[in-house]
C-alpha cells in the first residue's frame, strides 16, 4: 500500500515538473534547472556524505574538474560536449582516487579538513592559471552548446529537458544501487566502522570506490554545466559551493534520494523566492540551518527504514 | 640576508594574530570536538566593534594612545566572549547529543548567520581603521627596521597567549577545563559543572579571537565582512598544525604558520600564498594527522 502511494507521489511531482515549462518564464526555468543541476550534485555526494558516512566537504573540487577538463578539450579540439560527458566524469574520478587514495585512512573532522583544503588547493590552481590551461581568473569561455542529434540545445527551456531527464537517469541508477550488495557494505561502515572491518569489508576499498563514483557523478554535472554556462571561471567551484552541497545532502535527509532531491529545492530554490529581502535572507538562512540542526536534526525525509530479510531460525533447523 | 629577518618578523606577528584566533578553534575542539566554523565571524565582529567604538567614542582620545588600546582590547573581549556564551547556548548545546554532522551544519549556519549580520550593520564595503591610533615608529634593531606596531602585535599576543597557558595550567578552573576536555562524564562524577566549563571555554575562545580582530584592524588598517573566512580557516590550520586540542600546538602552529606564509610569499609565490598554507595543512594530516604536539589518539574500540 505504502509502496503504491509512493509510486504515485512521485508521478505527481515528475508530473508537475515536466508541466514547467509550459506556464514558466525563462527566469523561472532556469532556477529550475539550477535546482536540477544541484540536485544531481547533491545526489552525487549523497553516495559519499549519506550513504558512506564520510564527511566531505570538498565536493566542488571534483565538479570543477569535470567541468574544466570538458571545457579544456571542447575549446582546444571542438570535440562535441556531449560526446565529453565520460571522459568528464573519468577525469574527476581520477583525480578523486588521486586525492583520496593518501587521506583515505582519515577519520571524522580530519577527512573533513583535508577535503575543504583540497577545494580551496584546487580553486587557487585554477586561479593561477596551472599549467596554462585553466585562464586563470578570467576562466574559459566560448564551449559549444550541447547538440544531440543535429539539435543545438539552447534556451533555458531545452536545457530543462536535458538537465531533467540526467537527475532522472540520476534518481534511477542510485536507487536501483541502494539495493545493491555494495551500498548495504557502504551503510554498514557508516553505521560501524570497526565491525565493518571486523566482519571482512576491506573499508579503505569500499571508502574509496565511493569517492570515485560519486566523483565520477559530480564530474558529468560539472560537463553540463560548462555547456549551459558556455563560460566557467574558478569562482564557481569555491568552497561555498561545496558547503551548500553538503548542506543540501544533511538538511534534506542524509542518505534519502527523495530528502536530498527536496533539499535542492529548499537550498537553492528558496532564497530565489525571497530575492526581494536582499540582505536579510542569508541571515535568515543561517538562523534557519542552526533552527533545523537544533529542533529536527536527522533532516526533511530522512530514509525509509528499510527491511532487510532475517532469517529467523525455527525449530527443527539445523544449527551449529 | 636583512630581508630574511624582516619577512621573519612579519611572518611573526601575523602567526601571532593566527595564533590568537587558533586558540579559540583548539580550545573548542579540545572539551567538544566541534570545529566551530563560526569563530572566524567572531573575529569579525570583533574588529568591526573595534572599529565603531574607537570612530564612534574616541577612547584613545581620552587615556592615549597606548592605555586607549587596551581598554580597548579588554572591551572587545568582554563583547565578544558573551557573543560566544550566547552562540554555545543557542546553536551548540541542544545538537551536542546528536549526530556529528549535525553540529557541522549548525556550526556553518552561525557562521553565515554572523557575517550576513556584520553585512547588514556595517555594510558590504572595506572599512578603514584610523590610522592615527598608535606612533608609527619604525625601531632600529641591530640594523633592521622594525616597525614598531608589528612587535606591539607579536608582544600583546604572546602575553594574553601566555596568561591563558597560566590560567589552564595552574588554577583549579583550568584543571576542571582540561578534566572536562578529556571525559565530559567522568568529570560530571567529580562535581565540576561540565555546562559551565563549555560556556567558559567558549566565553575565553571568542574573547581571544576579538581581540585578534582589533589588532588585525590595526595592523592591516582596513576590515571587511568576508574576512573572518580566510583568517578563520588560516587559524584553523595553525590548530591543525600545531595539534588541535593541544593549546601550545596552537600557539606553535599559529607563529609556524605565520612564518611559512611570509616566506612562501616572499620566496616562492605571492599569488600561491593562500594555497600554501593548504598544502601545508594537506601535507601536515596525511604524515602526521596529530599534528606537531598531539598524541596518537587510539581508537574506541
Amino acid at each position: 500500500m505504502l509502496k503504491h502511494k509512493n509510486n504515485i507521489m512521485v508521478l505527481a511531482f515528475s508530473a508537475a515538473i515536466f508541466a514547467c515549462p509550459f506556464f514558466l518564464n525563462a527566469y523561472w526555468i532556469d532556477v529550475i534547472n539550477n535546482i536540477g543541476l544541484y540536485a544531481i550534485l547533491a545526489l552525487s555526494l549523497n553516495f559519499i556524505v549519506g550513504y558512506t558516512g564520510l564527511f566531505h566537504m570538498g565536493h566542488a573540487a571534483f565538479f570543477a574538474v569535470g567541468a574544466y577538463t570538458a571545457a579544456i578539450i571542447n575549446t582546444s579540439f571542438s570535440v562535441p560536449i556531449m560526446l565529453l560527458l565520460p571522459v568528464s566524469g573519468a577525469a574527476a574520478a581520477l583525480f578523486a582516487y588521486l586525492v583520496a587514495r593518501p587521506i583515505i585512512h582519515l577519520r571524522g573532522d580530519y577527512l573533513l579538513i583535508v577535503t575543504i583544503a583540497i577545494v580551496e588547493v584546487v580553486r587557487i590552481a585554477l586561479v593561477n592559471n596551472v599549467f596554462g590551461l585553466t585562464g586563470g581568473s578570467n576562466g574559459i569561455f566560448g564551449i559549444s552548446r550541447p547538440e544531440i542529434f543535429g539539435f543545438t540545445i539552447r534556451r533555458p527551456h531545452e536545457f530543462f529537458y536535458y538537465i531533467w531527464a540526467f537527475l532522472a537517469l540520476s534518481v534511477f541508477l542510485f536507487h536501483q544501487l541502494e539495493k545493491s550488495r555494495f551500498v548495504r557494505a557502504l551503510n554498514y561502515i557508516k553505521n560501524d566502522e570497526v565491525a565493518a572491518e571486523g566482519s571482512g569489508i576491506d573499508i579503505a576499498y569500499y571508502k574509496l570506490i565511493a569517492f570515485v563514483l560519486g566523483a565520477f557523478w559530480a564530474g558529468m554535472v560539472g560537463n553540463i554545466f560548462a555547456s549551459k554556462m558556455t563560460l566557467i571561471s574558478p569562482e564557481s567551484f569555491n568552497f561555498w559551493e561545496s558547503v551548500i552541497l553538503f548542506v543540501i545532502v544533511i538538511l534534506g535527509g542524509s542518505g534519502s534520494i527523495r530528502g536530498v532531491i527536496l533539499g535542492a529545492f529548499l537550498i537553492v530554490g528558496l532564497p530565489e523566492i525571497f530575492r526581494q529581502f536582499a540582505g536579510a535572507r542569508m541571515l535568515i538562512f543561517g538562523a534557519a540551518m542552526v533552527a533545523m540542526m537544533v529542533f529536527r536534526p536527522q533532516g526533511f525525509l530522512p530514509p525509509l527504514q528499510r527491511k532487510y530479510p532475517v532469517h529467523k531460525i525455527k525449530p527443527g533447523d539445523k544449527t551449529l | 640576508m636583512e630581508f630574511f629577518f624582516e619577512q621573519l618578523i612579519n611572518g611573526l606577528a601575523v602567526g601571532g594574530i593566527y595564533a590568537l584566533i587558533a586558540l579559540g578553534y583548539t580550545m573548542v575542539y579540545g572539551v567538544m570536538r566541534l570545529i566551530n566554523f563560526a569563530h572566524g565571524d567572531l573575529f569579525t565582529i570583533g574588529s568591526y566593534l573595534g572599529l565603531t567604538i574607537l570612530t564612534a567614542y574616541g577612547v584613545t582620545a581620552y587615556l592615549g594612545p597606548f592605555a586607549g588600546v587596551l581598554v580597548l582590547i579588554a572591551m572587545i573581549m568582554c563583547l565578544v566572549g558573551i557573543i560566544g556564551v550566547i552562540l554555545e547556548r543557542v546553536a551548540y548545546r541542544p545538537v551536542r547529543q546528536a549526530d556529528r554532522l549535525s553540529a557541522v551544519v549548525s556550526a556553518l549556519g552561525a557562521s553565515i548567520f554572523f557575517s550576513n549580520l556584520v553585512m547588514l550593520i556595517w555594510g558590504p564595503r572595506f572599512r578603514v581603521y584610523p590610522d592615527d591610533i598608535l606612533p608609527r615608529i619604525t625601531l632600529n634593531i641591530l640594523g633592521l627596521d622594525v616597525p614598531l606596531l608589528r612587535i606591539l602585535v607579536l608582544a600583546a599576543s604572546l602575553a594574553l597567549m601566555g596568561i591563558l597557558y597560566f590560567f589552564v595550567q595552574k588554577t583549579k578552573t583550568g584543571t576542571a577545563i582540561r578534566a572536562v576536555a578529556i571525559d565530559h562524564g567522568a568529570s560530571k562524577l567529580m562535581g565540576i559543572n561540565v555546562n559551565r566549563i563549555i560556556s567558559l571555554v567558549f566565553l575565553i575562545g571568542p574573547a581571544l579571537g576579538g581581540a585578534a580582530g582589533v589588532m588585525v584592524g590595526l595592523y592591516y588598517g582596513q576590515v571587511n565582512f568576508t574576512m573572518g573566512w580566510a583568517f578563520g580557516l588560516k587559524a584553523f590550520i595553525a590548530a591543525v598544525l600545531g595539534g588541535i586540542g593541544n593549546i601550545p600546538g596552537a600557539m606553535i602552529g599559529g607563529l609556524l604558520l605565520g612564518v611559512i606564509e611570509a616566506m612562501g610569499a616572499a620566496f616562492i609565490s605571492t599569488a600561491w600564498k593562500d594555497g600554501i598554507a593548504f598544502i601545508v595543512l594537506i601535507l601536515i594530516l596525511i604524515f602526521r594527522p596529530t599534528g606537531i604536539l598531539g598524541e596518537r589518539v587510539a581508537d574506541k574500540v
